[in-house]
This record gives structure tokens, C-alpha cells and sequence, in this order.
């Protein structure tokens, strides 16, 4: 076992310990500073891959999990997985920091935010490191389900829950997708594996099952980057603290769709559909945030619209990128391979510039108590270094140097100027539209960075209660955002070091087979002298400019724009109708009479069981083999049938409950008779529990009176109650019957030799069938829970209804 | 639902209480290679205490042993899976138990398994799991 794995390990490891430092040392030491090491460990780790991955190795290491069904957690470690985790762990690293005094410890359950945190830390390094397609489902799901925790992490507000409920919905429905996405491409290519995927890219192209399977894996990735149009859950998920805006919601999770675009682009990529379903889509999702980010008053939800439109222009670079790995392409590839790179490199880049910005806003919405744009103002000579780091971040955002938002955005306008001049998949018509959209698009950006900066921080002094003015104290809490901040600035000055050892791994990694056939070089320079890409940044500003002094005036059509057919509205009106229907299908069969659901499960079991015997011609009766029939059975078996029939005439529910209990150790006699000692007992002790706990149930009930039911009932009950009789003893009688293939029961004789245990029953209960074992005592557990907290909770209810009277 | 004054049930139930009890670990000790095991043996246990909470009252009992059986049963399952962590350590497959033969001290020598183990986690679940639910019905009133 390689000590790979404690890096994904760690997190879930480090959360089972996270509620006793809270109740030991809250409130004493914030919680945050234990948590701190956890990415740190992770961080410094996963750098010592660094000069090995740069040099073009990768990892492959294998860990068996389900080894018969071929289900291992492989781990691959190459540039793409590298730079994602590093982006998780530094990331996390910084957030965890500046949580430290977002969350206050005498108000907040840190417990709980934490614990949280860890989970989704370690299930995004998980997914980013599998191979193994359902591995990373497990772990694609675990961030949805962690996500959705932490954005209802403030479970008291309605808007908190909401948030979280539309969150899950869709990202568990595009996780779902991309599962059945998944089963689809193994069954085209009868393999587990993404690499082996990756070798097999020809046979699945050529397939007939290409296009389904490669809509229902977007859908995932389109559902978890906030793609239009499934990008309304994350405005709404802003409702979360605002260091996991800055984390999930705009640094990692969200990644994760382009994390999946990117690894799948080998897979899929080279054809018309997946071009022009990535670059398409990714288009209008950046359209449709730039735009709507300029109308929001709310500092996070103008974040969060920009963070969708961000996500949207590196999804269409992936999608262009794609075009490199058409086959009539030639040595042409390389150049459309660079919108890959920019992808890789703004996605870099967005984490710096957006988190810093989130933290900034954060410290804005912590010490002044309000985010929205119409109160805030000159807020310049209040907090200074907020200033310098909205000022920072904005700027990157906007594209403008001497930031490194400006060089990948360069590289965005250059991409999309090689692609406008391909000659095939119709892009000598749509090439200079794809252009138009995204200048467009960039000047938005451009005015909402600008309304960020100059609406908050310029203009006229508003009257402010400050808790506490910005000085040293919260020295710690800017640390963050000013560390992202610099790299922000680094990052635009020495753009090659980071090219050389992160970005061109992972471009590789995205791209192997082309890497294979043409070098994949580039190098960035922060000037590249006049060309048509620096005439549109050019261009941007100067329209930005004009339409941002304007806009005052161009923004009333946003309010003519009909509210009844925003997204918003349609999921509410889906939801609620989805809601309605199933009521009214669950109150139609649920009548809440136990005896209804006796009949529904009974039925269906005579319906199922017996139609399928007959269906299948299994029933079969041969009773040449058996054993005659001895004196002592024969009489045990009349005891059972007149206590049975006891059961049913009893005018007591005390007499029925004896008879109930002596059938039950007459079985147990059966089973002693015919040599069956681990059965007689269990079924001894189980019998004797159950009565007693049929005894303290009956103790609550009124007496056994005579009821006249209808004849109707009486008619259904009796079919039912003779139905299930016929049908488990053919069963029974045909089960002894068949000898459709050898029995594998001669397998666990050897139990002995291959368990050290002589007890066959129990070798199998403990060792050869474990796993079923371990899954029952959970759900005996879960079971014992549920009873408790059912009745526990209605008798508390109980007391507070009485108390209200 | 204990009568008020029973000395004839309440005399018998200690004594069938300790040979149950004693018999209930016989039976988990035994159930490697003869008839038991961490089911049965979690069970019959049950039955002794559930036999103890019907002649003297739940709260006497509980008085005298004050044991939070939600705790027993989550402690069991986390047992049970940890044996199966362990098999993933040596790089075996989760749940892969393994067993030998020690040289102990006053026993001699003694087949050991990794199973028990686990079974010992079975048994605390069905333990805990069991008198959680039979104590929560019995309470409702």
C-alpha cells in the first residue's frame, strides 16, 4: 500500500477525530487551527510530484477494493490530476486560514463546518486521482452531498435550505447521467478504466452508442460547473458561508465538470457533436453570466453569476481545444491544442483572482453587515487593503495587465481567432459569431469588475457602523486573500515557471495521444507585441469604459425582461409539480392500514414469485429422492397445524401470541430433528424475543373484539392468505426439485482449510459472505435507531403539544 | 407490566438470568467450530436481560446497569468494520479475515482468528440494536 493513498485518506481520517477537538478545546483554541495541517500535509506531498510529473512521468497505483468485480481504486497521478489536487489542497489550505476568523468559535458549530469540509476535501482529491469510473462516481457524489451539507450549513434559514435542496437536485441528476454515461462507455468498451477508455477512443467514436453516451457524461460535467442552463443552483448556493463560496463554489467543485471535459476530451473529442456541444454551451453560459452578473445588487450573487460565466469560457476553450484531435487535422493540431492550455491556465488563474475576490467581499460582508452594492460606497478609507485586493482581483477578472487574468485571456481571443479560420465543422460561418459572442461577453465582464471596484470602494462615504475598524487584528484574516493576491502578480511576471512544471503536464496529460505525434510547446509572454488579440482587449476596455459610465441609463431593460419565464421559475413550477403528483400517487395507495400493505406486499410476491415459476416452467415436484416420512415429523407437524389454526380462531390476542410462539418451536423441533443445530438455536432465541416483544406491544392494545368486515375484504384477504400459502410451498417443492446447474454449497466444505473455522454456518456468516454480514448489523443498527428516535421523538412532540394547551 | 410482589419469579429469573448469560457467551466462545457464533450468542443475551427487565422493571435495571445500548450497537458496527480495514492494510481485500495458531500462555496452543473479532462486532450490534428497539416499545406509553 503506497502512502499515495493517505493523501486522499487523510481528510476523512483527520474528521472522525474534528468533534472531540471541538468539545475539548472550543472554546479555548479555534477549532480551524487543528484543521490547518490536513491540506498543508496534502500540499506538501503532492509538491514532491512535482519535478517527477514535470519530467513526464506519471503513477499509476493500484488498490484492490472489489477485486471480483474488477472495481480497484486506482490511482493515476499525472499533470491534469496533479494540478487539480494542488488547486484542492492550496486552496483549502488558505480557505481553512481564513475561516479561522470568518466563523466565529463562541456562535458557530464549527464541528459540523469542519467535519464538512474535511469530507469534501478528501472527496475532491479522490475524484480527481481515480481511474477506475465508479470510484470516481462514488467520489463525484460525495461532493455534491457535502456540498449540499455545508450550503445548508445555516439549516435555520429557509433560503439555506432551498439553496441546498435545488444544489443537490441537479447535480445529483447530472451525477446520475454521467453514471449511466459511464455504464455505456464500459459496455462499449469493456473496461473500468478512463486510460484503457483513452486507447479505445477510435472504437467508441464508431460506435452507434457514441452520442448517447456522450450527452449523459456532459450532463454530469454541464450540471456541476453551473452550465446554462442548469446554472441556476449556484447563485442560490451563495447562501453558504462565504469561505465555501470561495472554496466549492468558485475555486474546486465546480471544477470538477471541467476536470471531467478535460479527462473525457480524448475520449469524445475530435467530433463535430462534442465540439460543438462543449464550445456551444460553454458560449452561452458565458454570455448569459456576464450578463446577468451586471444587474445583481448582491456582492456574492455578482461573484456567483461571474463565476458561472468564467466556468463557461473555460469549458468553450476545452471545446475548442477539441478540434485538435479531429483526424483530418494534420500537423495543424497543435495550434488549436492551445485553447487546452488557456483552459488549464485560466482555470489556474480564476481560482487566484475569484478567491481572492470572495475572501475580500467576505471581509466587506463580516465587518459592515451588508453586501449590497445600493449601501455600500467609499468604503476606500475604511479598509484600504480590501481595496488593494478587490482592486487586484477585479482588474485580473477583467482581463487587464499587469495581472495574470490578462494573459490567459489573451490566450482565450487568440484561441478563438485560430478556431475561426478552421476549415471544417462549419466554422468558416460560425468562427466570427463565436467571436462576436465572446467580446461581448468580455465587455460585461469588463463593466461588472468595474462595478465591483468603483460602487463599493469609490463615490461618497456612506454612514457606516463598523464593528471594528480593519487594522492588525484581522491582519490574519487578509493573509488569504493577499497571498492569492500576489500570486496573481507573480503569476503575470513569471508565467513560464509555473508553464513548465504544472501547466504543460497537465496539457499533455489532457492530450496524450497528440502529445504522442506533435510537440506541445508554448511559452507566455506578458507582451506579444499588436495583434488582433490585443486589438479586442484593447477594444474591451474602451467599450467597457464607455457603456460602464452609461450604464445607468441602458439597465432598465433588464426589468422588462418577464420574470415568469426566467429558469428560476421553471424549476420552481417543475419542482412543485413533481411534488403535487407524487402526493397524490402516495396517498392513493397509501392508506396508512397495515393490513393494505400486507395485502400489497403479499400480492405482489404470489404476482411475482408465482407467475415467474410458471413463466419459466420451474416448477418442477419430484419426491422419488425423499426420505420417508417418520412418526415423530408427522406428529410435529399436525402440533403445527393446530396451533396455526389456533392462531386464527384464538378469541385473545394473548392466546394467539402463545400459538404464534409454539409454531415457532415446533420449527425449532423440525430443525433439531434433521440436524440442523445453528438454525434450531437462532430460531430458538429469536422465537422467544419476538413473543416477548409481541407481548409488550399487545399490553398497549385494547381487547380482541369480533369485527364484521365486509365480504369484499374478507374475499381478498382469503386469496391472498391461500395465494402466498401455494405459492412458497411450490417453491419449496421445486427449489428440492431442479437441478439446473451444480450447487456451490460444496465449495464452503473445504471451510476448514480455508477459514480455520469447522462451524460451516458460521465460517460463511463471518468470512466468505462478510460483507453481507457487516451490511445487516448496520442495517439491524439503523433499524434500532430509527425505532428509537420514531417513538423518542413523537413522545416529545406528545409533551410539547400538551404544553401548549 | 412486573407484578408487585413475585418472589418465586423474581428468585428464579436471577438465577435463569446467570446460566443465560453464561450460556450466551458459551455460545459466542463456541461458535468458530460448534453451533453459535456473535448472532446467536448477541441474542440469548438479549433474552437474559429482556427476562431481568420483566421480573424487576425497567428502571431497576437500568438502574443497575447503566449501559447506553444505542452506544454498544454503533460501537459493534464500527468494530466490525474496522476488522475489515485491517485486511486492507496487509493489501488484502476489506473484510479478508485470516487466522493462526498461537502458543498463549495458560491455554496452550490456540487457533486465533480474525473472525472473532468481527463477531464480537456482531454481537455488540444485535446486543445494542436489539434492547435499543425492545426498550424504546416498552417505554412508549
Amino acid at each position: 500500500m503506497s502512502w499515495f493513498y493517505l493523501f486522499i485518506a487523510l481528510p476523512f481520517l483527520y474528521a472522525i477525530t474534528v468533534p472531540f477537538l471541538y468539545h475539548k478545546f472550543n472554546p479555548r483554541i479555534h477549532t480551524g487551527w487543528f484543521i490547518l495541517i490536513v491540506p498543508l500535509v496534502i500540499f506538501c506531498g503532492l509538491s514532491s510530484y512535482i519535478p517527477a510529473i514535470s519530467a513526464g512521468e506519471t503513477f499509476c497505483l493500484t488498490f484492490p477494493w472489489i477485486p471480483a468485480y474488477d472495481i480497484n481504486a486506482v490511482a493515476y497521478i499525472d499533470g491534469l490530476s496533479l494540478i487539480f489536487a494542488l488547486i484542492i489542497a492550496g486552496m483549502g489550505f488558505l480557505v481553512i486560514c481564513y475561516s479561522i476568523y470568518y466563523m466565529s468559535k463562541f456562535k458557530e458549530a464549527l464541528h459540523n463546518f469542519y467535519i464538512y469540509l474535511l469530507l469534501f476535501m478528501g472527496s475532491m482529491l479522490g475524484l480527481v486521482f481515480s481511474d477506475n469510473i465508479f470510484v470516481l462516481y462514488v467520489f463525484w457524489e460525495m461532493t455534491s452531498i457535502s456540498s449540499f451539507l455545508l450550503i445548508a450549513y445555516w439549516y435555520e434559514r429557509e433560503k439555506s435550505r432551498s439553496g441546498a435542496q435545488k444544489s443537490l437536485l441537479i447535480t445529483v441528476f447530472g451525477g446520475l447521467s454521467m453514471l449511466a454515461g459511464f455504464i455505456l462507455l464500459s459496455m462499449i468498451t469493456d473496461t473500468y478504466s478512463i486510460r484503457e477508455m483513452i486507447s479505445k477512443a477510435a472504437i467508441i467514436q464508431s460506435h452507434s452508442l457514441f452520442i448517447p453516451a456522450m450527452i449523459l457524461v456532459l450532463l454530469g460535467a454541464f450540471t456541476k460547473s453551473a452550465q446554462f442552463p442548469f446554472s441556476i443552483w449556484l447563485p442560490d448556493a451563495m447562501e453558504a458561508p462565504t469561505p465555501i463560496s470561495a472554496y466549492l463554489h468558485s475555486a474546486t467543485m465546480v471544477k470538477a465538470g471541467i476536470y471531467l471535459v478535460a479527462r473525457c476530451t480524448t475520449i469524445f473529442g475530435g467530433s463535430a457533436a462534442w465540439f460543438w456541444l462543449v464550445t456551444g454551451i460553454g458560449m452561452v453560459t458565458l454570455l448569459y453570466g456576464s450578463i446577468n452578473a451586471v444587474r445583481q445588487t448582491d456582492l456574492k450573487a455578482l461573484l456567483a453569476y461571474s463565476t458561472i460565466g468564467q466556468l463557461g469560457l473555460i469549458m468553450s476553450l476545452l471545446g475548442l481545444g477539441s478540434a485538435a484531435l479531429y483526424s483530418k487535422v494534420g500537423n495543424e493540431g497543435a495550434v488549436y491544442a492551445i485553447a487546452i492550455f488557456a483552459a488549464i491556465f485560466h482555470m489556474l488563474n480564476h481560482s487566484t483572482f475569484k478567491g481572492c475576490l470572495f475572501m475580500a467581499v467576505g471581509i466587506i460582508d463580516h465587518e459592515i453587515g451588508t453586501r449590497d452594492i445600493r449601501k455600500l460606497g467609499g468604503l476606500m478609507h475604511f479598509m484600504p487593503i480590501s481595496f488593494l485586493l478587490v482592486l487586484i482581483g477585479s482588474f485580473a477578472m477583467a482581463g487587464l495587465p499587469p495581472f495574470n487574468g490578462f494573459l490567459s485571456k489573451e490566450l482565450f481571443f487568440t484561441s478563438l481567432l485560430n478556431a475561426a479560420e478552421m476549415s471544417f465543422f462549419n466554422m468558416n460561418i460560425w468562427g466570427i459569431i463565436l467571436v462576436i459572442m465572446a467580446w461581448v461577453a468580455s465587455v460585461f465582464t469588463f463593466i461588472y469588475c468595474m462595478i465591483i471596484l468603483i460602487k463599493t470602494f469609490l463615490g461618497e462615504k456612506k454612514d457606516y457602523k463598523l464593528k471594528q475598524k480593519e487594522h492588525q487584528a484581522f491582519l490574519s484574516m487578509l493573509m488569504p486573500p493577499l497571498i492569492l493576491a500576489i500570486l496573481v502578480i507573480v503569476m503575470f511576471f513569471y508565467p513560464n515557471v509555473l508553464v513548465q512544471h504544472l501547466l504543460q503536464p497537465a496539457w499533455v496529460a489532457i492530450l496524450p495521444t497528440l502529445a504522442a505525434t506533435v510537440p506541445l510547446q508554448i511559452v507566455i509572454s506578458p507582451w506579444h507585441g499588436f495583434n488582433t488579440a490585443l486589438l479586442l482587449t484593447i477594444g474591451v476596455i474602451l467599450a467597457g469604459t464607455l457603456l460602464y459610465k452609461t450604464h445607468e441609463k441602458w439597465r432598465s431593460p433588464y426589468r422588462f425582461y418577464p420574470q415568469t419565464f426566467t429558469i428560476n421559475n421553471m424549476y420552481d413550477w417543475v419542482l412543485e409539480k413533481i411534488e403535487t403528483c407524487s402526493r397524490a400517487v402516495t396517498n392513493w395507495y397509501m392508506t396508512g392500514f397495515l393490513r393494505d400493505y400486507l395485502v400489497y406486499i403479499l400480492g405482489f410476491t404470489i404476482l411475482l414469485v408465482g407467475g415467474a415459476a410458471v413463466l419459466f416452467e420451474g416448477l418442477a415436484f419430484e419426491f422419488s429422492r425423499n426420505a420417508a416420512v417418520n412418526m415423530y415429523e408427522l406428529l410435529l407437524l399436525s402440533s403445527m397445524v393446530i396451533s396455526a389454526l389456533t392462531v386464527l380462531l384464538a378469541k385473545s390476542r394473548l392466546t394467539s401470541v402463545i400459538a404464534v410462539g409454539t409454531l415457532g418451536y415446533m420449527m425449532v423441533l423440525f430443525f433439531v430433528l434433521l440436524r440442523a443445530p445453528d438454525l434450531a438455536l437462532t430460531q430458538l432465541v429469536v422465537e422467544t424475543i419476538t413473543t416477548v416483544l409481541f407481548l409488550l406491544c399487545l399490553y398497549h392494545l385494547p381487547k380482541l373484539k369480533r369485527e364484521n368486515s365486509p365480504l369484499r375484504f374478507k374475499i381478498v384477504n382469503g386469496v391472498v392468505s391461500v395465494g402466498i400459502g401455494v405459492v412458497m410451498t411450490m417453491v419449496a417443492f421445486s427449489a428440492y426439485s431442479n437441478h439446473s446447474f451444480a450447487p456451490i454449497s460444496s465449495f464452503y466444505l473445504n471451510a476448514d482449510k480455508l477459514a480455520g473455522a469447522r462451524n460451516i454456518v458460521n465460517a460463511i456468516l463471518v468470512d466468505f459472505r462478510g460483507f453481507d454480514t457487516m451490511l445487516e448489523i448496520l442495517v439491524l443498527t439503523i433499524a434500532g435507531l430509527g425505532v428509537y428516535i420514531l417513538i423518542k421523538l413523537q413522545l416529545a412532540r406528545g409533551k410539547e403539544n400538551e404544553g401548549t394547551k | 407490566m412486573k407484578e408487585p410482589n413475585d418472589v418465586i419469579l423474581k428468585t428464579a429469573a436471577k438465577i435463569a438470568a446467570i446460566i443465560i448469560l453464561t450460556f450466551s457467551i458459551h455460545l459466542f466462545l463456541s461458535g468458530h467450530h460448534n453451533p453459535g457464533g456473535g448472532f446467536i450468542g448477541g441474542l440469548a443475551f438479549v433474552a437474559a436481560v429482556v427476562l431481568l427487565y420483566l421480573v424487576h422493571g425497567i428502571e431497576k435495571v437500568q438502574r443497575n446497569i447503566p449501559v447506553n445500548f444505542k452506544k454498544i450497537a454503533g460501537l459493534g458496527v464500527l468494530i466490525s468494520v474496522f476488522t475489515g480495514v485491517k485486511g486492507m492494510m496487509d493489501g488484502h481485500p476489506f473484510l479478508n479475515q485470516t487466522f493462526g495458531i498461537v502458543d498463549l500462555p495458560i491455554l496452550g496452543k490456540t487457533e486465533t482468528a480474525t473472525a472473532v473479532l468481527f463477531d464480537v462486532g456482531v454481537a455488540l450490534a444485535v446486543i445494542g440494536a436489539s434492547l435499543t428497539i425492545i426498550l424504546s416499545i416498552s417505554d412508549d406509553r
